[in-house]
Protein backbone atom coordinates (compact mmCIF):
# COMPACT_ATOMS: atom_id res chain seq x y z
CA UNK A 1 0.00 0.00 0.00
CA UNK A 2 1.28 3.47 -0.86
CA UNK A 3 1.76 5.81 2.05
CA UNK A 4 2.93 9.33 2.73
CA UNK A 5 3.13 9.07 6.43
CA UNK A 6 5.75 9.51 9.10
CA UNK A 7 3.88 8.23 12.09
CA UNK A 8 0.45 6.73 12.54
CA UNK A 9 -0.85 9.90 14.23
CA UNK A 10 0.08 11.97 11.19
CA UNK A 11 -2.34 10.19 8.89
CA UNK A 12 -5.24 12.47 8.03
CA UNK A 13 -6.93 10.19 5.47
CA UNK A 14 -6.90 6.46 4.94
CA UNK A 15 -8.80 4.97 2.00
CA UNK A 16 -9.20 1.19 1.89
CA UNK A 17 -10.78 -0.97 -0.82
CA UNK A 18 -12.89 1.94 -2.02
CA UNK A 19 -15.18 1.16 -4.96
CA UNK A 20 -18.06 3.05 -6.56
CA UNK A 21 -20.28 1.00 -8.82
CA UNK A 22 -23.43 1.94 -10.68
CA UNK A 23 -25.57 -0.57 -12.60
CA UNK A 24 -23.48 -1.82 -15.56
CA UNK A 25 -20.62 0.55 -14.72
CA UNK A 26 -17.65 0.57 -12.35
CA UNK A 27 -16.56 4.15 -11.67
CA UNK A 28 -13.88 3.51 -9.05
CA UNK A 29 -12.35 0.14 -8.35
CA UNK A 30 -10.49 -0.87 -5.21
CA UNK A 31 -8.74 2.39 -4.31
CA UNK A 32 -6.21 2.20 -1.44
CA UNK A 33 -3.88 4.86 -0.06
CA UNK A 34 -2.94 6.85 3.04
CA UNK A 35 -2.22 10.55 3.29
CA UNK A 36 -0.10 12.43 5.81
CA UNK A 37 -1.36 15.62 7.43
CA UNK A 38 -0.04 18.75 5.71
CA UNK A 39 0.55 17.05 2.36
CA UNK A 40 -0.65 18.38 -0.98
CA UNK A 41 -1.97 15.47 -3.03
CA UNK A 42 -2.66 15.92 -6.74
CA UNK A 43 -5.29 13.66 -8.30
CA UNK A 44 -4.45 13.08 -11.96
CA UNK A 45 -5.74 10.91 -14.78
CA UNK A 46 -7.45 11.08 -18.17
CA UNK A 47 -10.96 12.47 -18.69
CA UNK A 48 -13.59 10.14 -17.32
CA UNK A 49 -11.09 8.46 -14.97
CA UNK A 50 -13.33 9.04 -11.95
CA UNK A 51 -11.43 11.96 -10.38
CA UNK A 52 -14.45 14.15 -9.64
CA UNK A 53 -16.41 11.06 -8.53
CA UNK A 54 -13.54 10.29 -6.16
CA UNK A 55 -13.95 13.73 -4.58
CA UNK A 56 -17.72 13.31 -4.37
CA UNK A 57 -17.09 10.00 -2.62
CA UNK A 58 -14.67 11.59 -0.15
CA UNK A 59 -17.40 14.14 0.62
CA UNK A 60 -19.88 11.30 1.16
CA UNK A 61 -22.08 12.47 -1.71
CA UNK A 62 -22.30 9.09 -3.47
CA UNK A 63 -22.79 5.53 -2.17
CA UNK A 64 -19.60 3.46 -2.05
CA UNK A 65 -18.14 0.27 -0.68
CA UNK A 66 -14.86 0.06 1.24
CA UNK A 67 -13.65 2.51 3.84
CA UNK A 68 -12.83 6.22 3.97
CA UNK A 69 -11.34 7.13 7.32
CA UNK A 70 -10.61 10.78 8.04
CA UNK A 71 -8.65 11.67 11.20
CA UNK A 72 -10.84 12.57 14.18
CA UNK A 73 -12.60 15.97 14.08
CA UNK A 74 -11.28 16.85 10.63
CA UNK A 75 -13.00 19.86 9.07
CA UNK A 76 -13.17 19.75 5.26
CA UNK A 77 -13.46 22.73 2.91
CA UNK A 78 -14.52 22.09 -0.68
CA UNK A 79 -14.04 24.23 -3.78
CA UNK A 80 -16.16 22.95 -6.70
CA UNK A 81 -15.11 23.07 -10.34
CA UNK A 82 -17.95 25.40 -11.30
CA UNK A 83 -20.83 27.35 -9.81
CA UNK A 84 -24.25 28.27 -11.17
CA UNK A 85 -23.96 31.77 -9.77
CA UNK A 86 -24.37 33.89 -12.90
CA UNK A 87 -28.18 34.08 -12.63
CA UNK A 88 -28.37 34.56 -8.89
CA UNK A 89 -28.08 38.12 -7.54
CA UNK A 90 -25.98 37.19 -4.53
CA UNK A 91 -23.19 39.42 -3.27
CA UNK A 92 -19.86 38.08 -2.05
CA UNK A 93 -20.80 39.30 1.43
CA UNK A 94 -24.09 37.36 1.41
CA UNK A 95 -22.36 34.25 0.05
CA UNK A 96 -19.62 34.24 2.71
CA UNK A 97 -22.06 35.11 5.50
CA UNK A 98 -23.96 31.87 4.83
CA UNK A 99 -20.97 30.10 6.36
CA UNK A 100 -19.35 32.51 8.79
CA UNK A 101 -20.35 36.19 8.93
CA UNK A 102 -17.65 37.06 11.49
CA UNK A 103 -14.53 36.05 9.59
CA UNK A 104 -15.14 37.47 6.09
CA UNK A 105 -12.41 40.14 5.99
CA UNK A 106 -9.67 37.79 7.25
CA UNK A 107 -10.68 35.07 4.86
CA UNK A 108 -10.71 37.42 1.85
CA UNK A 109 -7.34 38.95 2.74
CA UNK A 110 -5.86 35.43 3.04
CA UNK A 111 -6.68 34.87 -0.63
CA UNK A 112 -5.43 38.28 -1.74
CA UNK A 113 -8.80 40.00 -2.12
CA UNK A 114 -9.57 43.42 -0.69
CA UNK A 115 -12.82 43.14 1.24
CA UNK A 116 -13.69 46.81 0.62
CA UNK A 117 -13.55 46.26 -3.14
CA UNK A 118 -15.22 42.90 -3.35
CA UNK A 119 -17.74 42.34 -0.53
CA UNK A 120 -20.61 44.15 -2.23
CA UNK A 121 -19.94 42.81 -5.71
CA UNK A 122 -22.32 40.25 -7.19
CA UNK A 123 -20.77 36.79 -7.38
CA UNK A 124 -21.81 36.43 -11.03
CA UNK A 125 -19.86 39.49 -12.23
CA UNK A 126 -16.48 38.49 -10.74
CA UNK A 127 -13.64 37.55 -13.10
CA UNK A 128 -12.59 33.89 -13.21
CA UNK A 129 -9.62 34.56 -10.91
CA UNK A 130 -11.68 36.61 -8.43
CA UNK A 131 -14.42 33.97 -8.32
CA UNK A 132 -11.90 31.21 -7.61
CA UNK A 133 -10.36 33.28 -4.82
CA UNK A 134 -13.81 34.02 -3.40
CA UNK A 135 -14.56 30.29 -3.46
CA UNK A 136 -11.29 29.54 -1.68
CA UNK A 137 -12.17 32.26 0.85
CA UNK A 138 -15.49 30.43 1.36
CA UNK A 139 -13.66 27.14 1.82
CA UNK A 140 -11.18 28.48 4.40
CA UNK A 141 -13.56 30.79 6.30
CA UNK A 142 -14.25 28.25 9.05
CA UNK A 143 -10.60 27.19 9.31
CA UNK A 144 -10.67 23.72 7.73
CA UNK A 145 -7.96 21.07 8.17
CA UNK A 146 -8.38 19.79 4.63
CA UNK A 147 -9.18 21.53 1.36
CA UNK A 148 -10.53 19.71 -1.68
CA UNK A 149 -10.10 21.51 -5.01
CA UNK A 150 -11.70 20.22 -8.18
CA UNK A 151 -9.60 21.80 -10.95
CA UNK A 152 -9.33 25.09 -9.07
CA UNK A 153 -8.21 27.17 -12.06
CA UNK A 154 -10.69 26.11 -14.74
CA UNK A 155 -11.54 29.20 -16.80
CA UNK A 156 -8.80 31.28 -15.19
CA UNK A 157 -6.08 33.01 -17.25
CA UNK A 158 -2.47 31.82 -16.93
CA UNK A 159 -1.25 34.67 -14.72
CA UNK A 160 -4.13 34.25 -12.29
CA UNK A 161 -3.63 30.49 -12.34
CA UNK A 162 -0.02 30.82 -11.20
CA UNK A 163 -1.04 33.38 -8.56
CA UNK A 164 -3.78 31.10 -7.21
CA UNK A 165 -1.40 28.15 -6.82
CA UNK A 166 1.22 30.35 -5.14
CA UNK A 167 -1.48 31.59 -2.78
CA UNK A 168 -2.51 27.99 -2.05
CA UNK A 169 1.11 27.11 -1.22
CA UNK A 170 1.33 30.03 1.19
CA UNK A 171 -2.01 29.13 2.77
CA UNK A 172 -0.81 25.60 3.27
CA UNK A 173 2.37 26.75 5.03
CA UNK A 174 0.59 29.40 7.08
CA UNK A 175 -2.40 27.34 8.20
CA UNK A 176 -0.95 23.79 7.96
CA UNK A 177 -3.76 22.66 5.68
CA UNK A 178 -3.81 19.34 3.84
CA UNK A 179 -4.76 19.90 0.21
CA UNK A 180 -6.22 17.48 -2.30
CA UNK A 181 -6.51 18.90 -5.80
CA UNK A 182 -7.57 17.59 -9.17
CA UNK A 183 -5.44 18.94 -12.01
CA UNK A 184 -4.74 18.26 -15.68
CA UNK A 185 -1.67 20.53 -15.70
CA UNK A 186 1.51 18.48 -15.30
CA UNK A 187 3.62 21.51 -14.36
CA UNK A 188 1.18 22.49 -11.63
CA UNK A 189 1.26 18.92 -10.31
CA UNK A 190 5.08 18.93 -10.27
CA UNK A 191 5.51 22.40 -8.77
CA UNK A 192 2.66 22.64 -6.27
CA UNK A 193 1.98 19.15 -4.94
CA UNK A 194 4.01 16.70 -2.87
CA UNK A 195 2.53 13.47 -4.09
CA UNK A 196 0.08 12.32 -6.71
CA UNK A 197 -2.61 9.72 -7.04
CA UNK A 198 -3.20 8.70 -10.66
CA UNK A 199 -6.66 7.32 -11.30
CA UNK A 200 -8.08 5.56 -14.31
CA UNK A 201 -11.01 3.84 -12.63
CA UNK A 202 -8.37 2.15 -10.45
CA UNK A 203 -5.09 3.52 -9.06
CA UNK A 204 -2.43 3.52 -11.82
CA UNK A 205 0.23 5.32 -9.80
CA UNK A 206 0.74 6.67 -6.29
CA UNK A 207 4.01 8.39 -5.48
CA UNK A 208 6.03 11.58 -5.59
CA UNK A 209 4.74 14.33 -7.87
CA UNK A 210 8.11 15.15 -9.42
CA UNK A 211 7.93 11.84 -11.28
CA UNK A 212 5.01 13.16 -13.37
CA UNK A 213 7.49 14.43 -16.00
CA UNK A 214 8.72 10.90 -16.74
CA UNK A 215 7.34 10.03 -20.23
CA UNK A 216 7.04 6.33 -19.34
CA UNK A 217 4.94 7.20 -16.29
CA UNK A 218 2.81 9.59 -18.35
CA UNK A 219 2.04 6.70 -20.74
CA UNK A 220 0.93 4.63 -17.77
CA UNK A 221 -1.19 7.43 -16.30
CA UNK A 222 -2.85 8.61 -19.49
CA UNK A 223 -2.78 5.42 -21.55
CA UNK A 224 -4.52 2.09 -21.05
CA UNK A 225 -4.95 1.52 -17.30
CA UNK A 226 -2.44 -0.69 -15.53
CA UNK A 227 -3.97 -1.00 -12.10
CA UNK A 228 -2.08 -1.11 -8.84
CA UNK A 229 -3.61 -2.64 -5.73
CA UNK A 230 -5.80 -5.06 -7.67
CA UNK A 231 -7.81 -7.33 -5.43
CA UNK B 1 -38.42 29.79 -9.32
CA UNK B 2 -36.82 32.50 -11.46
CA UNK B 3 -33.39 31.94 -9.86
CA UNK B 4 -33.71 28.18 -10.27
CA UNK B 5 -34.44 28.78 -13.99
CA UNK B 6 -37.79 27.14 -13.30
CA UNK B 7 -40.12 30.03 -14.09
CA UNK B 8 -42.31 27.82 -16.26
CA UNK B 9 -42.41 25.22 -13.50
CA UNK B 10 -44.04 27.78 -11.20
CA UNK B 11 -46.55 28.59 -13.89
CA UNK B 12 -47.32 25.00 -14.83
CA UNK B 13 -47.59 23.89 -11.20
CA UNK B 14 -50.48 26.31 -10.72
CA UNK B 15 -52.60 24.39 -13.27
CA UNK B 16 -52.20 21.20 -11.27
CA UNK B 17 -54.81 22.55 -8.83
CA UNK B 18 -57.60 22.33 -11.42
CA UNK B 19 -58.87 18.77 -10.72
CA UNK B 20 -58.98 19.57 -6.97
CA UNK B 21 -60.99 22.73 -7.65
CA UNK B 22 -63.30 20.72 -9.90
CA UNK B 23 -63.90 18.06 -7.25
CA UNK B 24 -64.71 20.78 -4.70
CA UNK B 25 -67.24 22.35 -7.07
CA UNK B 26 -68.81 18.97 -7.96
CA UNK B 27 -69.06 17.63 -4.42
CA UNK B 28 -69.86 20.89 -2.60
CA UNK B 29 -66.76 21.39 -0.47
CA UNK B 30 -64.43 24.38 -0.60
CA UNK B 31 -62.72 24.08 -4.02
CA UNK B 32 -59.60 25.65 -2.56
CA UNK B 33 -59.14 22.70 -0.22
CA UNK B 34 -59.25 20.41 -3.26
CA UNK B 35 -56.76 22.69 -5.01
CA UNK B 36 -54.44 22.61 -1.99
CA UNK B 37 -54.62 18.82 -1.79
CA UNK B 38 -53.81 18.36 -5.48
CA UNK B 39 -50.96 20.87 -5.41
CA UNK B 40 -49.37 19.28 -2.34
CA UNK B 41 -49.77 15.73 -3.62
CA UNK B 42 -48.36 16.75 -7.01
CA UNK B 43 -45.38 18.49 -5.39
CA UNK B 44 -44.53 15.35 -3.42
CA UNK B 45 -44.98 13.08 -6.48
CA UNK B 46 -42.86 15.38 -8.66
CA UNK B 47 -40.12 15.55 -6.02
CA UNK B 48 -40.09 11.77 -5.62
CA UNK B 49 -40.13 11.11 -9.39
CA UNK B 50 -37.28 13.62 -9.77
CA UNK B 51 -35.17 11.67 -7.29
CA UNK B 52 -35.95 8.31 -8.88
CA UNK B 53 -35.67 9.28 -12.58
CA UNK B 54 -33.20 12.22 -12.32
CA UNK B 55 -35.48 14.04 -14.80
CA UNK B 56 -35.69 17.83 -14.35
CA UNK B 57 -38.58 19.36 -12.42
CA UNK B 58 -39.71 21.19 -15.56
CA UNK B 59 -40.23 17.89 -17.42
CA UNK B 60 -42.14 16.26 -14.59
CA UNK B 61 -44.28 19.33 -13.87
CA UNK B 62 -45.01 19.57 -17.63
CA UNK B 63 -46.36 16.01 -17.63
CA UNK B 64 -48.28 16.49 -14.38
CA UNK B 65 -49.89 19.78 -15.36
CA UNK B 66 -51.22 18.56 -18.71
CA UNK B 67 -52.67 15.49 -16.98
CA UNK B 68 -54.27 17.70 -14.30
CA UNK B 69 -55.66 20.10 -16.90
CA UNK B 70 -57.15 17.20 -18.87
CA UNK B 71 -58.78 15.72 -15.73
CA UNK B 72 -60.07 19.14 -14.60
CA UNK B 73 -61.64 19.96 -17.98
CA UNK B 74 -63.23 16.51 -18.13
CA UNK B 75 -64.70 16.87 -14.62
CA UNK B 76 -66.10 20.34 -15.27
CA UNK B 77 -67.19 19.86 -18.89
CA UNK B 78 -70.86 20.34 -18.02
CA UNK B 79 -70.39 23.33 -15.71
CA UNK B 80 -68.74 25.95 -17.87
CA UNK B 81 -69.33 28.73 -15.36
CA UNK B 82 -67.45 26.83 -12.65
CA UNK B 83 -64.68 25.97 -15.12
CA UNK B 84 -64.33 29.64 -16.04
CA UNK B 85 -64.16 30.60 -12.35
CA UNK B 86 -61.49 27.96 -11.67
CA UNK B 87 -59.45 29.01 -14.69
CA UNK B 88 -59.74 32.79 -14.30
CA UNK B 89 -60.64 33.35 -10.62
CA UNK B 90 -63.23 35.73 -9.21
CA UNK B 91 -62.18 38.19 -6.54
CA UNK B 92 -65.80 39.13 -5.79
CA UNK B 93 -66.23 35.70 -4.19
CA UNK B 94 -63.30 36.14 -1.76
CA UNK B 95 -64.74 36.20 1.78
CA UNK B 96 -63.28 38.04 4.79
CA UNK B 97 -62.48 34.69 6.38
CA UNK B 98 -60.57 33.63 3.25
CA UNK B 99 -58.67 36.93 3.22
CA UNK B 100 -57.64 36.45 6.88
CA UNK B 101 -56.63 32.83 6.22
CA UNK B 102 -54.61 33.95 3.17
CA UNK B 103 -52.72 36.50 5.27
CA UNK B 104 -52.00 33.87 7.96
CA UNK B 105 -50.80 31.34 5.38
CA UNK B 106 -48.65 33.99 3.70
CA UNK B 107 -46.96 34.85 7.00
CA UNK B 108 -46.31 31.15 7.62
CA UNK B 109 -44.85 30.80 4.10
CA UNK B 110 -42.58 33.81 4.63
CA UNK B 111 -41.30 32.45 7.97
CA UNK B 112 -40.64 29.00 6.54
CA UNK B 113 -38.88 30.52 3.54
CA UNK B 114 -36.68 32.50 5.91
CA UNK B 115 -35.66 29.27 7.68
CA UNK B 116 -34.63 27.41 4.52
CA UNK B 117 -33.48 30.46 2.56
CA UNK B 118 -29.71 30.08 2.95
CA UNK B 119 -29.82 26.35 2.29
CA UNK B 120 -32.02 26.87 -0.75
CA UNK B 121 -29.76 29.51 -2.29
CA UNK B 122 -26.64 27.45 -1.56
CA UNK B 123 -28.23 24.46 -3.29
CA UNK B 124 -28.99 26.64 -6.33
CA UNK B 125 -25.38 27.82 -6.49
CA UNK B 126 -23.89 24.33 -6.22
CA UNK B 127 -25.46 21.11 -5.00
CA UNK B 128 -22.03 19.75 -4.03
CA UNK B 129 -21.14 22.91 -2.13
CA UNK B 130 -24.45 22.76 -0.26
CA UNK B 131 -24.19 19.05 0.55
CA UNK B 132 -20.58 19.36 1.67
CA UNK B 133 -21.73 22.16 4.00
CA UNK B 134 -24.26 19.86 5.66
CA UNK B 135 -27.36 20.89 3.68
CA UNK B 136 -29.90 18.17 2.88
CA UNK B 137 -30.61 19.40 -0.66
CA UNK B 138 -33.39 16.88 -1.40
CA UNK B 139 -35.34 17.80 1.76
CA UNK B 140 -34.86 21.52 1.12
CA UNK B 141 -36.14 21.12 -2.45
CA UNK B 142 -39.24 19.29 -1.20
CA UNK B 143 -40.02 22.04 1.32
CA UNK B 144 -39.47 24.58 -1.44
CA UNK B 145 -41.92 22.85 -3.81
CA UNK B 146 -44.51 22.64 -1.02
CA UNK B 147 -44.06 26.34 -0.33
CA UNK B 148 -44.55 27.20 -3.99
CA UNK B 149 -47.71 25.06 -3.96
CA UNK B 150 -48.96 26.93 -0.91
CA UNK B 151 -48.35 30.35 -2.44
CA UNK B 152 -49.94 29.28 -5.73
CA UNK B 153 -53.03 27.93 -3.92
CA UNK B 154 -53.56 31.26 -2.13
CA UNK B 155 -53.45 33.20 -5.40
CA UNK B 156 -55.84 30.94 -7.31
CA UNK B 157 -58.99 32.57 -5.90
CA UNK B 158 -57.91 35.95 -7.24
CA UNK B 159 -56.36 35.25 -10.61
CA UNK B 160 -57.50 31.67 -11.32
CA UNK B 161 -55.26 28.71 -12.14
CA UNK B 162 -54.36 30.02 -15.59
CA UNK B 163 -52.87 33.30 -14.41
CA UNK B 164 -51.63 32.61 -10.88
CA UNK B 165 -48.29 31.46 -12.26
CA UNK B 166 -47.76 35.12 -13.07
CA UNK B 167 -47.48 35.93 -9.37
CA UNK B 168 -44.71 33.35 -8.94
CA UNK B 169 -42.75 34.40 -11.99
CA UNK B 170 -43.09 38.00 -13.20
CA UNK B 171 -42.51 40.08 -10.02
CA UNK B 172 -39.39 37.98 -9.30
CA UNK B 173 -38.15 38.37 -12.88
CA UNK B 174 -38.66 42.15 -12.66
CA UNK B 175 -36.77 42.24 -9.35
CA UNK B 176 -33.93 40.20 -10.86
CA UNK B 177 -33.48 42.86 -13.56
CA UNK B 178 -32.62 45.53 -10.99
CA UNK B 179 -30.97 43.57 -8.15
CA UNK B 180 -27.32 43.01 -7.34
CA UNK B 181 -27.86 41.21 -4.05
CA UNK B 182 -30.33 38.82 -2.46
CA UNK B 183 -31.77 41.29 0.05
CA UNK B 184 -32.76 43.77 -2.65
CA UNK B 185 -34.06 40.93 -4.82
CA UNK B 186 -36.30 39.55 -2.04
CA UNK B 187 -37.68 42.95 -1.06
CA UNK B 188 -38.33 44.08 -4.64
CA UNK B 189 -40.00 40.76 -5.58
CA UNK B 190 -42.51 41.23 -2.75
CA UNK B 191 -43.04 44.93 -3.50
CA UNK B 192 -43.58 44.32 -7.23
CA UNK B 193 -46.00 41.47 -6.47
CA UNK B 194 -48.00 43.67 -4.09
CA UNK B 195 -48.07 46.62 -6.51
CA UNK B 196 -49.15 44.39 -9.42
CA UNK B 197 -51.96 42.79 -7.41
CA UNK B 198 -53.33 45.95 -5.83
CA UNK B 199 -53.08 48.11 -8.94
CA UNK B 200 -54.69 45.33 -11.05
CA UNK B 201 -57.60 45.06 -8.60
CA UNK B 202 -58.06 48.84 -8.44
CA UNK B 203 -57.86 49.06 -12.22
CA UNK B 204 -60.52 46.36 -12.65
CA UNK B 205 -62.82 48.32 -10.34
CA UNK B 206 -62.11 51.57 -12.22
CA UNK B 207 -62.81 49.90 -15.58
CA UNK B 208 -66.00 48.25 -14.24
CA UNK B 209 -64.56 44.74 -14.53
CA UNK B 210 -64.69 43.78 -10.83
CA UNK B 211 -65.02 40.03 -11.46
CA UNK B 212 -62.04 39.95 -13.83
CA UNK B 213 -58.99 41.38 -12.00
CA UNK B 214 -56.67 38.54 -13.09
CA UNK B 215 -55.75 39.85 -16.55
CA UNK B 216 -55.36 43.40 -15.19
CA UNK B 217 -53.07 42.13 -12.40
CA UNK B 218 -50.99 40.52 -15.14
CA UNK B 219 -50.95 43.72 -17.23
CA UNK B 220 -49.79 45.76 -14.22
CA UNK B 221 -47.02 43.27 -13.49
CA UNK B 222 -45.86 43.17 -17.09
CA UNK B 223 -45.73 47.00 -17.09
CA UNK B 224 -43.45 46.87 -14.03
CA UNK B 225 -41.34 44.20 -15.72
CA UNK B 226 -40.94 46.36 -18.85
CA UNK B 227 -39.93 49.36 -16.73
CA UNK B 228 -37.21 47.25 -15.04
CA UNK B 229 -35.99 46.12 -18.48
CA UNK B 230 -35.65 49.80 -19.45
CA UNK B 231 -33.83 50.57 -16.18
CA UNK B 232 -31.43 47.70 -16.77
CA UNK B 233 -30.88 48.74 -20.36
CA UNK B 234 -30.29 52.38 -19.35
CA UNK B 235 -27.80 51.34 -16.65
CA UNK B 236 -25.48 49.96 -19.34
CA UNK B 237 -24.85 53.45 -20.71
Amino acid sequence: MGSFMESHNDIILKVSNLSVKFPNQTILDNINFELKRGTTLAIVGPNGAGKTMFFRTLLNLVPYTGRIKWATKVKIGYVPQKLSASDIPISVKEFLSFKNPSNMENSLSSVGLNSKDILNKTLGVLSGGQLQRALIAWAIIDKPDVLLFDEPTTGVDLDSEEAIYKMLSELKKEKEITILLISHDLHIVRDYSDCMLALNRCVTFFGESKQIMDPDLQRIIYGEPVCLYQA
Amino acid sequence: MVLEKMALVGDALSHVALPGLALGILYNFDPLLGGFAFLFASAVIIWHLGRVTRLGFETLVGAMFTLALAIGILLLREDLEALTEALFGDITKVSSLYAIAAVGISIFAILLTRIIYNKLVLGMISEELATSSGVNVARTNLLYLLLVSLVVAIGIKITGTLLVGFLVVVPAAAARNVSSNLLRYSVLSSVFGAISSSSGILLSSYLNLPEQPGPLVVFSGIAIFLITVLVKWASKF
